[in-house]
């Protein structure tokens, strides 16, 4: 009995702390964001606020919370209330199976550094993470604007277009693993992280998050200047913020897939487990603002051929070769 | 090959950026870091005197005539010796764009744009600037020009008796 509470207030506490550091995260990766992107433009971003603007998120929740929370009139009031919160909620549930240090051990007890270590963490996030387009499609649906419909429409074309490659490009990493919990698949990444034993399947997985976390190059439901702002264009004050916040969030979750999926996790020589991870997501995250300060938005129609003409029989090549070198190494 | 010019022209933009990255951005952050105009730049204009101390202006309306938004009025006057000036001199620099038409316009160089750009204000009211606000000490741009020496009725030097003026004619004389 007091083996279940203790366990579930360690879950409590971890829950917890993450929310805190995701969350901070989350807002300070739009400060880095707008730092690093006016200085890839030869500005300087926001450096009013603080010491080199680190006080600017602060001031961004202040204003994204005191403005008016508009309901169009003609919307869907319901789900146009509920699909901003639906869009963070589920980017922050993705983080439950990422584990982010091998487990602890702490007054005789193994305590595993990850919220919830399910032994299908893959599927899990992988649903996750489709679920959270729903919060983008009931938003554009619910404004009842034509952007907004646009923006939803395309956000799921880009759906479909990625989610089949990401999800096709993960089965070499399950298959070496041989599970598909995320702890054994760091675990099996100790000597050789699966970038250089996956090299094509990290390059469709890569290409398939950024479409995920909607941002450029495949920022198409958003599209400010073709479609103002796609799905949230009827949004204000911190409903647009979820929205936001959301994004990151995303950004954030994604970053530490990559990291546990193909970059080995916590493994690395000489700084402790957590810094490397932590590292590892930071710089994922840079390469994504980075290419966000680099690359024009493709077409609608361009993502689906890349998607389905491209990566898809890539990845199923590249399944049929890792399956095959699998069986005659065992063989 | 289109493949490697493809992936050329993927990764290339990259390094761009990454170099752009550690250069330094172009902005003057303007507060703190202020850029010196050059000295034709036209902004807050100023009532000029003459190098004797008196004022330029003779009041004579070919600024407010030139202004294209209207922003300059006066009121003309005559002192004892025939010396004309501006009894009032207004101008609306909330309406004023900088055109430096005026300062064209001018014959006696009374009326100069300086440098001086910081006039911003959140009161549009304290940019209708008088007479006592324009005028100024120097003879700004040209230190050596006073109008009254080279033309004008004799206020300076009797009428006509400037040294690249001649004396006037006695249009009775030209009689045949």
């Amino acid at each position: 009995m007091s083996d279940l509470l203790l366990n579930l207030a360690l879950i409590l506490v971890k829950l917890g702390l993450i929310f805190a550091v995701i969350l901070s995260m989350a807002a300070y990766l739009v400060l880095a964001e707008r730092k690093i992107l006016g200085r890839m433009q030869l500005r300087h971003g926001p450096n009013r606020l603080g010491p080199f603007g680190l006080i600017q998120p602060v001031a961004d929740v202040i204003k994204l919370i005191t403005k008016e929370d508009f309901v169009p009139d003609q919307s869907d009031k319901w789900l146009f209330l509920f699909a901003p919160g639906l869009t963070a909620l589920t980017a922050l549930l993705s983080f439950v199976v990422v584990p982010f240090s091998p487990p602890l051990a702490i007054f005789g007890r193994e305590l595993p550094m990850v919220v919830c270590d399910l032994n299908i963490g893959l599927l899990y996030f992988l649903g996750i993470s489709s679920l959270g387009v729903y919060g983008v499609v009931i938003g554009g649906w619910a404004s009842n604007s034509k952007y907004s419909l646009l923006g939803a429409i395309r956000s799921l074309g880009q759906l479909l277009s990625y989610e089949l490659s990401m999800g096709l490009a993960l089965i070499p990493v399950v298959l070496t693993a041989k599970s598909f919990s995320l702890t054994d698949i760091v675990m099996s990444q100790a000597d050789w992280p699966n970038l250089v034993r996956h090299p094509l399947a990290f390059l469709i997985f890569l290409v398939s998050i950024a479409a995920e976390s909607k941002r450029t190059p495949f920022d198409m439901p958003e599209a400010e200047n073709e479609i103002v702002g796609g799905f949230h264009t009827e949004y204000s004050g911190m409903r647009f913020g979820l929205f936001f916040v959301g994004e990151y969030i995303n950004l954030v979750i994604l970053g530490s897939m990559l990291t546990v999926l193909f970059l080995g996790g916590w493994h690395g020589p000489l700084l402790p487990p957590i810094v490397w991870f932590s590292l590892k997501v930071l710089f994922v995250a840079f390469c994504f603002i980075w290419a966000r300060g680099t690359m024009p938005r493709l077409r609608y129609d361009q993502l689906m051929h890349l998607g389905w003409k491209v990566l898809i029989p890539l990845a199923l090549l590249n399944l049929l070769v890792t399956a095959a070198v699998l069986l005659a190494l065992k063989g | 090959m289109g493949i490697w010019r493809d992936i050329k022209g993927t990764l290339l933009p990259f390094w761009i950026t990454l170099g752009y990255l550690f250069t330094k951005p172009a902005t003057i952050q303007y507060p703190e870091e202020k850029r010196t105009p050059p000295p034709r730049y036209r902004a807050r204009i100023v009532l000029t005197r003459d190098p004797d101390g008196n004022e330029r202006c003779v009041a004579c309306h070919l600024c407010s005539a030139a202004c294209p938004v209207d922003c300059i009025s006066m009121q003309a006057a005559e002192t004892e010796d025939g010396r004309r000036y501006a009894a009032w001199f207004r101008i609306n620099f909330a309406r004023c764009i900088f055109c430096g038409l005026c300062a064209e316009a001018c014959p006696t160089l009374a009326i100069q744009m300086t440098p001086d750009y910081e006039i911003c204000n959140r009161d549009p009211l304290s940019l209708v600037q008088e007479k006592e606000d324009l005028l100024i000490d120097g003879c700004g741009k040209d230190e050596e020009y006073n109008f009254y020496r080279h033309s004008g009725i004799g206020v300076v030097n009797p009428r006509g008796g400037n040294e690249d003026e001649n004396a006037p004619v006695n249009p009775k004389a030209l009689v045949p």
